[in-house]
């Protein structure tokens, strides 16, 4: 082998390993990326079927319900709308009626969101950084305690 | 008072790293011997001042002194000693001085044991060490002082955050940043090498060991932070590609692909321009961690609260060293000779496939993680990326590698013959042949992709211990020869296998965990039974306990496993009384390498509890894995040829000695 076809190798594979990396990287952003939304996104656009969603905002006072095998149902709210949320798993410690918190999952067609993933604050200085921002937006934001950090 | 002195200790540390920045490199520069001999003492010294600024810190925390601001913040006077002690890196400002003590003495250290450096290349490497230490210095005196008081002091401190009140604390930390900030000095190294255009056998051999004493204490760190979170958290899982996981990931990857290419330019004088890079490349990672952690883009777990001024500073000194350096790269990096032409297929080769591998899949995860910031600083549009990013991109980079792992350190140096390689490969691929089919045969066609991992992760195992054995030819020359020819292997062969070895370990325990874990979730009452993967966990009931600063309900739970008792198991809900937080405390059993794991939910009025348990099988492979990583970078370091200090042969010792008298 000639120095030339040596380099030639060697840029060869390099190209070709980062060409594999960027598709991927390409291809999963496309796909795997989850979006943020309010329960007023949800209630003013069509979110497709099936589609995996973040929704976060305020756990509406009175509304959790228990059931057994950890079953639990509650709305989250953002004061303007609010959308029903099933769940079933163990609750973050700082899951409480009146708390921002942040949900992943998928809505079904009669517009019940079934969650695999909720998330609390972590502690009480805390408030998940897209409910302070959907609570901003909706003008029902009570700033100063220092709360979205 | 003493508190003012911890204060002053840590100003006049950095007017002394302002000193060392600049008098060693003038001197290094215009061969100056006197200018260049100020470096170790002055960085020693400054060692020193971090040190007495530090214990100050400590000494306020154990004696609960609340009129210091950050003592007040996190800590109380309830708290058990070993917490108020781990507490003082349990917040922003007391990590910071930490991660500086340990930065600046590294910065001793070298220092210290450099005395067969030559002189301008110890110098201007604790020159660039000084600026590094004199740019985090003012960052904590500007921005984030841990000695500021009250004029009023309060009576009683706030509490550590319950989380962080926990042997983990104590573990975790340290071991990163020691990881972390120990990439500085391949950095300093190699700015150094820039600075002076020239990176000769010296440079090679101090490079190696330092980074792989970085990357075997990152990689402890790592994975005792991923116990720790697995444990502590409740939600059992031990990676969450959380931000600030991927923060401490990504050096970890870089300085991977690093102390390979290393091996290369000490061996064969080849990928010098791109070991440099890589070096500069490692510790810019280290710093983007500090300002992610630091600046308050991101909410996690990790993340401090904080203003927006530090957020702004560290950015600030994250585009001066690594805008700084890469500048000086590109400027001067031509001057480095390039050496060693290498075939495709040879050791060079699969080492430089490695870099390939590792710096693509580095790529992916600091894609995956910047982007919704970046994302959210534009378009103001909000997304997460989980774990479905990066096992579509980060996964498929890695398979390939851990296919060649083996191969690698079989082929020989510049050219290599992959069918003779292949050969000496045959019993491990038979092996890893083997499992695969007893995997599927044990479970079935269910998980398709799961067997095959697990085929993957013998063959790296059995592909470490096949280069062992086939290059003493144990089998050849009989056990009793082999033995002692085992024993008299270098340490480095011992070092590579280890580490190989180490890295199947662990990707077995993370393809069996994942793959064949068992979850329940139940609602349960006193006497209710639940069974998970064959074992019977029955719930007897909960009481009230009361520990030093918190207050708990412990479940009580009984494991059977076909009626024959096994384990009493006792997860609990604790609330920390000063901050009235709840925290979720798992228990978790240890059958051979797998675990149960238990954790408590809510608790209903009529006594009903939500219960999570899990059958993990061989999950402690993945950080028994890690160690055993750790303990191959330990033996490379151990090799005498790379010994710090090793006493170099007479000859040269000789030359060296008659220097002075020229």
């Amino acid at each position: 082998m000639t120095r030339k076809q040596r380099r030639l190798t060697l840029i060869g594979s390099a190209g070709a390993v980062l060409t594999l990396a960027l598709g991927l990287i390409l291809f999963a952003l496309n796909d795997q990326i989850v979006f943020f939304q309010s329960p007023s996104d949800i209630a003013s656009q069509q979110i497709p079927d099936g589609q995996r969603i973040r929704l976060g905002g305020l756990v509406e006072d009175g509304s959790v319900e228990r059931s057994d095998d950890a079953h639990v149902k509650f709305r989250v709210t953002d004061t303007a709308h609010s959308v029903a949320v099933t769940y079933q798993g163990i609750l973050p410690d700082l899951f409480r009626e009146g708390q921002g918190v942040v949900t992943e999952g998928v809505l079904t067609p009669d517009g019940i969101f079934v969650a695999d993933s909720v998330l609390a604050k972590h502690d009480e200085n805390y408030m998940p950084k897209e409910v302070a921002e959907a609570l901003k937006g909706q003008g029902h934001w009570q700033g100063g305690e220092g709360a979205a950090n | 008072m003493l508190v003012e002195l911890g204060h002053y200790a840590l100003v006049l540390a950095f007017a002394l790293t302002l000193v060392v920045s600049v008098v060693p490199l003038w001197g290094a520069l215009n061969g100056d011997g006197r200018l260049m001999a100020v470096a170790t003492p002055v960085s020693v010294t400054v060692f020193f001042l971090v040190l007495v600024s530090f214990a100050v810190l400590t000494g306020a925390y154990v004696a609960s002194d609340f009129s210091v601001v950050n003592v007040y913040e996190n800590s109380h006077s309830a708290k058990p000693l070993l917490f108020k002690i781990t507490g003082v890196w349990g917040n922003h400002e007391g990590s910071m001085l930490l991660w500086v003590l340990i930065l600046v003495f590294f910065g001793a250290l070298v220092g210290v044991f450099g005395g067969n450096l030559p002189d301008d290349l110890r110098a201007t490497t604790l020159a660039v060490q000084g600026w590094i230490s004199a740019g985090f210095l003012l960052f904590m005196l500007a921005t984030s002082n841990p000695f500021n008081r009250y004029e009023n002091p309060p009576i009683e401190g706030n509490d550590l955050n319950p989380i962080l009140q926990d042997i983990g604390l104590a573990i975790h930390p340290p071991l990163l940043y020691v990881g972390y900030v120990g990439f500085s000095i391949t950095f300093s190294f190699a700015v150094a090498a820039l600075i002076l255009g020239r990176t000769d056998a010296a440079w090679a051999r101090w490079v190696r060991p330092w980074t792989l004493l970085a990357w075997s204490f990152l990689t402890l760190g790592i994975a005792m932070g991923s116990y720790w979170a697995y444990y502590e958290l409740g939600w059992g899982g031990w990676w969450f590609w959380d931000p600030v996981e991927n923060a401490s990931f990504m050096p970890w990857l870089a300085g991977t692909a690093l102390l390979h290419s290393a091996i290369v330019m000490e061996k064969r004088e080849a990928l010098k321009v791109w070991t440099v890079l890589l070096a500069i490349f490692t510790f810019s990672l280290s710093l983007l961690g500090a300002f992610l952690v630091r600046s308050g883009v991101l909410t996690s777990v990790h993340a401090f609260a904080t203003d927006p001024s530090r957020g702004v500073f560290i950015l600030g000194l994250l585009c001066l060293f690594i805008g700084g350096s890469l500048s000086l790269f590109a400027w001067r990096a031509p001057m480095l000779k390039q050496g060693g032409l290498f075939a495709p297929i040879s050791r060079e080769g699969g080492l430089v496939l490695n870099n390939l591998f590792l710096t693509a899949a580095t790529a992916a995860v600091l894609v995956g993680t910047l982007y919704p910031l970046v994302l959210d600083a534009i378009t103001g549009e909000m997304i997460s990326v989980g774990e479905p990013f990066f096992n579509l991109t980060f996964g498929p980079l890695m398979v390939p590698l851990l296919m060649a792992v083996p191969f690698g350190p079989i082929l020989a140096w510049k050219r290599g013959d992959l069918l003779a390689a292949s050969q000496r490969l045959y019993a491990a691929f038979g092996l890893a042949l083997l499992m695969t089919l007893f995997t599927f045969w044990l479970w079935g066609m269910e998980r398709v992709l799961a067997p095959l991992g697990v085929g993957l992760a013998v063959w790296v195992m059995a592909g470490a211990i096949s280069e062992i054995v086939t290059r003493v030819k144990f089998f050849e020359i009989g056990p009793k020869r082999g033995f002692a020819r085992l024993y008299g292997l270098p340490g480095s062969a011992w070092g590579t296998a280890t580490a190989h070895f180490g890295i199947g370990v662990t990707v077995l325990g993370i393809v069996t965990s994942s793959a064949f874990q068992e979850e329940q979730v139940r609602t349960m009452r006193p006497g209710d039974t639940v069974n998970v993967s064959g074992y019977e966990l029955t719930f007897d009931g909960a009481v009230p306990r009361r520990g030093p600063n918190f207050v708990e309900e412990v479940g009580h739970f009984t494991v059977r496993e076909g009626g024959a008792f096994v384990a009493e198991m006792e997860p609990s809900k604790r609330v920390y009384t000063a901050r009235q937080m709840p925290t979720t405390e798992a228990a978790i059993h240890t059958i051979g390498f797998s675990q149960v794991y238990v954790s408590l939910g809510e608790r209903r009025n009529d006594g009903a509890v939500d219960v999570r348990a899990y059958c993990k099988p061989l999950i402690t492979l993945i950080w028994i894995g890690c160690v055993i990583m750790a303990l191959g970078a330990a033996f490379s370091m151990a090799d005498r040829r790379l010994r710090v200090g090793a006493p170099k042969p007479a000859a040269k010792r000789k030359q060296s000695a008659s220097v002075p008298a020229e």
